[in-house]
């Protein structure tokens, strides 16, 4: 009887998550358009956290935000104000938003507003800044804080009159092709990049700024190949919030690091996080570094392999693999195994490789606790220092505490409802 | 019904549920034949075998 | 001194994960403090300020430029780096690693959905529990694994019977389904003979034996030791039975087993009974009579059993040369002394083991971990009295241990303990071959074996070692090299394991004037 019921209910889940449809549909501002934020809110990746327990780049970024917002007008002060209390932080997932690494957004960033338009729901995310010193890897350098400034000030409303020139944009389609193109949809976003500046290119133009300022805007998106990650991040997160109230549900709807712990929170079990330590990764490090210098796993964009992109979807990216010194036989053997924990296949999201089949969709908690086979992530590493930076990249488990904790509370809940 | 006549007539395709030396004695005569990790379920962690037990 | 090296290719593309492995190559060299090798992008620029191996050229490159910065020690030429990367640059990726492996029998068949045979050797607790999904899912079974409860064993028999299935074992050894060996099997002729067996290591050598007299068998189904027990009740053997005499490629059938149960024994010669193919029956010590009442053909021993089901193929009446044997045991005996009395069986195949005994017992009591008889039980199994045969295979001595014909080195020490004994006089070995088994059972022996005679010898004695080879030519440690390099080194090798016992046992009344008493 409670197996049907849950079986039902993942079914229903599965369904929602292959039902969705996200859709880019403009540029607006954090505090205007996110719900819950005010001038005093600063959203971070990851299960909520206190400042105190925060790791070396989440603290970073929330400097680097504080001086970007001209809260604070030092690092020295910034920190400060971050510990008297005067902020509230709270994790992006609590405001149908996500965020890439360190996730910090404060009230005047610009932010992507992607609607799942079979659902209604609108997801968020900051735009993407480029690699090495950035504010997501807890940089706060007078060169991030000007970069912000200029996102803010020049890429924004361009981005904003280019969509309102060419009209919403599909992203289900774009991501089916990615996935077709060699991408993933979480460390390889090359082909994404691309399909994006072919949609947006020719309304850019068709703007009203000075040309200098157009070309620099093209120019950033190119220079930058993760510049649709923080697209395909809301993209799935909207994919993924209309599953947070399905009763009986045993499938993961959130998994999100914030650099000291990683979180996951279950369909059937609401806004509950269940959470343990995070891993450090043993990945491929930049010439330079080594584990030694790495933080600990953090970042919203887990949330695509919760959607069944990303490291679910390794055979799709074979370079990928070599990050941990893989072949392509193991890139396949990585997505194949996923179909061990996930409630079915994706109907759209195909993998040339696996004779297109459908990326293994909707992890099971069930199914990972059963088999012991923990959610494959494809993630950047950051230094554990603020400041310095993106230092390698890798593969990553979640701890199966979470999932263990979670099944144990699943199975309380139905105790307290009489169904065992 | 009986499948066991069946079986004789049929090339063996061999799930291997165990030893990995006896997948690659078959592998080595180009039997067709996957090898199942087989891991004790919940890693053999009790509690939460009996959990999901309580779930079936 | 340090030194910086580096190198610009321009318009070279190479992609970032290539060049980030290649950089950590670098870096392991000798000589070598940093390194890196990438595309001229903004962030590797700055990557290589950061580390002081950027230069001039490196900050004007482009994102389309290929370059290469070292920091070594001075004596490294700028050439060896280069050849290095370029050696990375293009090197052949070995044959990528395993194949899928999914985690269960579902994820399996939902891979593959056309297995058919699953092959299960899991911990014992687990055992029952996968057989029982393999069978609900429609697979046949061969249950390697022990420690499955009876009732449990029972269970799943039922459950197979009833939907037409193999459930061979659990504890079974031994399969040849479609000509595949399966487990620990021998690679054995395709063929007419068809075989049931309750014991592996005697199923292993049936069938070997049959190869060797140059036939073949159509199907070798295992039933696992306890099959013709009353709990049990034959359900694996009648069943096997009777998708032989369904066979059309099997025109002679074998039944291999320890002493079964009476009733089950008469269920299953009932089933001889009606049968229109001819039925080799060898229950160990089994009724002579009860089996010709019922049609059957009674075999004494294993080669016994072969032996027939060939002549029963052929219409012939071959048998095991005798006299070649007795003219063996005179040599043999002769370089003996006269102090030398005993027989050392040293065995790795239970079955083997007690189809040896069996050839004694009519003129020698042979003390045994396993005894035919509970006076002749070794008091401390680690240690022969007279004339003793040990199965090494034993629970006793395998418990934290593989079985000895995976790991003979029980056997080697165990040997090398006899060959202090100077009453000893022959040593007895089985070494069995095929899939399974260790990769080299012989080449294991030979040092100690040697050591062995040795010792005698330099006692002023001779060690008689009578050995015999389970295994065909086409095992994968082939049986004809095998037999060589044991005749090299003086062991007498027998073409049966009831030959070797016969030619032990001839020595021995030599040696005891007639009298084995």
């Amino acid at each position: 009887m409670v197996t049907e019921r849950i079986d039902r209910a993942n079914k229903e889940a599965l369904d929602r998550i292959l039902k969705a449809q996200p859709t880019i549909v403009g540029i607006g501002r954090a505090i205007d358009d996110i719900p819950g934020m005010t001038e005093k809110t600063i959203l971070h990746a990851g299960p909520p956290v206190k400042w105190e327990d925060m790791s070396g780049p989440l603290k970073g970024a929330i400097i680097g935000g504080l001086l970007y917002e001209g809260i604070a007008k030092s690092e020295e002060e910034a920190v400060e104000i971050a510990e008297s209390g005067q902020i509230t932080f709270d994790s992006c997932h609590h405001h149908n938003a996500v965020g890439p690494m360190a996730g910090v957004v404060t009230p005047s960033m610009p932010v992507w507003i992607v609607k799942n338009k079979a659902f209604d729901n609108y997801a968020y995310c900051t735009l993407n800044e480029g690699l090495g010193k950035v504010l997501r890897y807890g940089a706060y350098s007078k060169e991030v804080i000007d970069r912000l400034l200029w996102m803010e000030n020049t890429l924004a409303p361009i981005l904003k009159e280019a969509i309102q020139l060419s009209g919403e944009i599909d992203l289900k389609s774009i991501l089916s092709q990615i996935l077709q193109m060699g991408d993933e949809g979480h460390n390889r976003n090359k082909a994404g990049t691309s399909l994006l500046i072919r949609e947006l290119a020719p309304y850019i133009v068709e703007t009203d700024f000075s040309t200098e300022s157009k070309r620099d805007v093209l120019k950033f998106m190119n220079s930058n190949d993760h510049f649709f990650l923080n697209v395909s991040m809301p993209a799935c997160k909207c994919t993924m919030d209309p599953l947070g109230e399905i009763k009986y549900s045993t499938v993961v709807y959130t998994m999100a690091r914030n650099g000291t712990e990683f979180g996951i929170r279950v369909a059937g079990l609401g806004n509950k996080w269940f959470t343990a330590e995070a891993e450090v990764i043993d990945g491929l490090y930049f010439p330079g570094f080594s584990m030694d210098d790495a933080n600990r796993d953090i970042g919203d964009s887990c949330i695509t392999e919760t959607t069944g992109i990303g490291g679910f979807a390794m055979a799709t990216s074979l370079p990928i693999v070599k990050f941990v010194g893989g072949t392509p036989k193991d890139a396949l053997n990585y997505t194949l195994s996923m179909y061990e924990i996930t409630e079915g296949e994706n109907d759209i999201y195909k993998i040339p490789a696996l004779d297109f089949r459908g990326t293994p969709t909707g992890i099971d908690v069930r199914k990972v606790v059963e088999t012991g086979i923990a959610p494959i992530i494809n993630t950047g590493i950051a230094h554990k220092d603020p400041g310095v930076g993106q230092v390698g990249a890798g593969l990553v488990r979640p701890p199966m505490k979470c999932f263990e904790d979670a099944l144990e509370d699943f199975v309380l809940s139905l105790e307290e409802e009489g169904l065992l | 019904m009986n499948k066991i006549n069946e079986l004789f007539k049929k090339d063996l395709k061999v799930a291997n549920i165990g030893l990995d030396s006896f997948y690659k004695d078959l592998k080595s005569q180009k039997i067709e034949a996957i090898h199942v990790d087989f891991k004790p379920p919940a890693r053999g962690n009790k509690k939460m075998a009996s959990l999901l037990s309580r779930l079936k | 001194m340090m030194k910086v090296c580096h190198e610009i290719r321009k318009n070279t593309y190479y992609d970032s994960v290539t060049l980030m492995l290649i950089s950590k190559e670098l870096k392991k060299m000798e000589g070598i403090k940093e390194a890196l090798v990438g595309m001229a992008t903004d962030l590797n620029k700055e990557l290589a300020e950061m580390i002081n191996i950027s230069s001039e050229d490196i900050k004007s490159a482009s994102p389309n430029d290929f370059f290469v910065s070292v920091l070594c020690h001075e004596s490294i030429e700028k050439e060896i780096i280069l050849d290095k990367v370029d050696k990375l640059l293009n090197e052949k990726k070995k044959e990528s690693s395993l194949d899928y492996r999914p985690a269960t029998l579902d994820s399996a068949l939902k891979y593959e959905p056309n297995l058919n045979l699953a092959l299960i050797s899991v911990p014992g607790k687990y055992a029952a529990g996968e057989a029982r999904k393999a069978l609900n899912k429609g697979l046949h079974v061969m249950l390697f694994s022990d420690n499955v409860s009876m009732e449990d064993e029972r269970k799943l028999k039922e459950l197979a019977s009833e939907k037409g299935l193999l459930m061979m074992g659990p504890d079974c050894g031994t399969a040849i389904i479609n000509n595949v060996p399966l487990a620990f099997a021998n690679v054995v002729k395709k063929g007419n003979i068809g075989v049931v067996g309750a014991s592996g290591t005697g199923t292993q050598e049936v069938t070997v034996l049959i190869d060797r007299l140059g036939e073949g068998v159509s199907q070798v189904i295992g039933t696992g030791g306890r099959d013709l027990k009353k709990e049990i009740g034959g359900i694996m053997m009648l069943d096997g039975l009777k998708s032989l005499l369904e066979d059309d490629e099997t025109s002679v059938i074998v039944l291999i087993s320890k002493p079964p149960h009476k009733d089950v024994a008469k269920k299953v010669l009932e089933e001889v009974k009606k049968s229109n193919k001819p039925i080799v029956v060898n229950f160990i010590g089994g009724d002579k009579k009860e089996i010709e009442d019922h049609g059957g053909y009674f075999a004494k021993n294993l080669e016994d059993a072969a032996y027939m089901a060939v002549n029963l193929l052929r219409d012939k009446e071959d048998t095991p040369n005798y006299e070649e044997i007795e003219k063996m045991a005179k040599m043999e005996a002769a370089q003996i002394g006269s102090n030398q009395k005993y027989m050392r069986g040293l065995f790795t195949g239970g079955t083997l083991a007690d189809e040896a005994m069996k050839i004694f017992m009519n003129h020698m009591d042979v003390y045994s971990n396993i005894p035919l008889k509970p006076d002749l039980k070794l008091l401390d199994i680690h240690k022969s009295i007279k004339d003793t045969c040990i199965d090494l295979g034993d629970d006793d001595f395998t418990v934290g241990k593989p079985h000895p014909m995976i790991d003979p080195s029980n056997r080697v020490e165990r040997l090398l303990k006899e060959k202090e004994d100077e009453s000893v006089a022959v040593v007895l070995m089985d070494f069995v071959l095929g899939y399974g088994s260790n990769e080299d059972p012989v080449g294991e022996m030979i040092p100690s074996i040697i050591e062995a005679k040795k010792a005698f010898e330099d006692r002023g004695q001779y060690l008689s070692v009578v050995g015999s080879i389970c295994g065909t030519e086409n095992d994968p440690q082939d049986y004809k090299k095998s037999k060589k390099r044991l005749e090299d080194i003086g062991v007498v090798v027998m073409p049966s394991n009831a030959q070797a016992a016969r030619l032990t046992s001839s020595i021995l009344k030599l040696l005891r004037g007639g009298s084995c008493e």
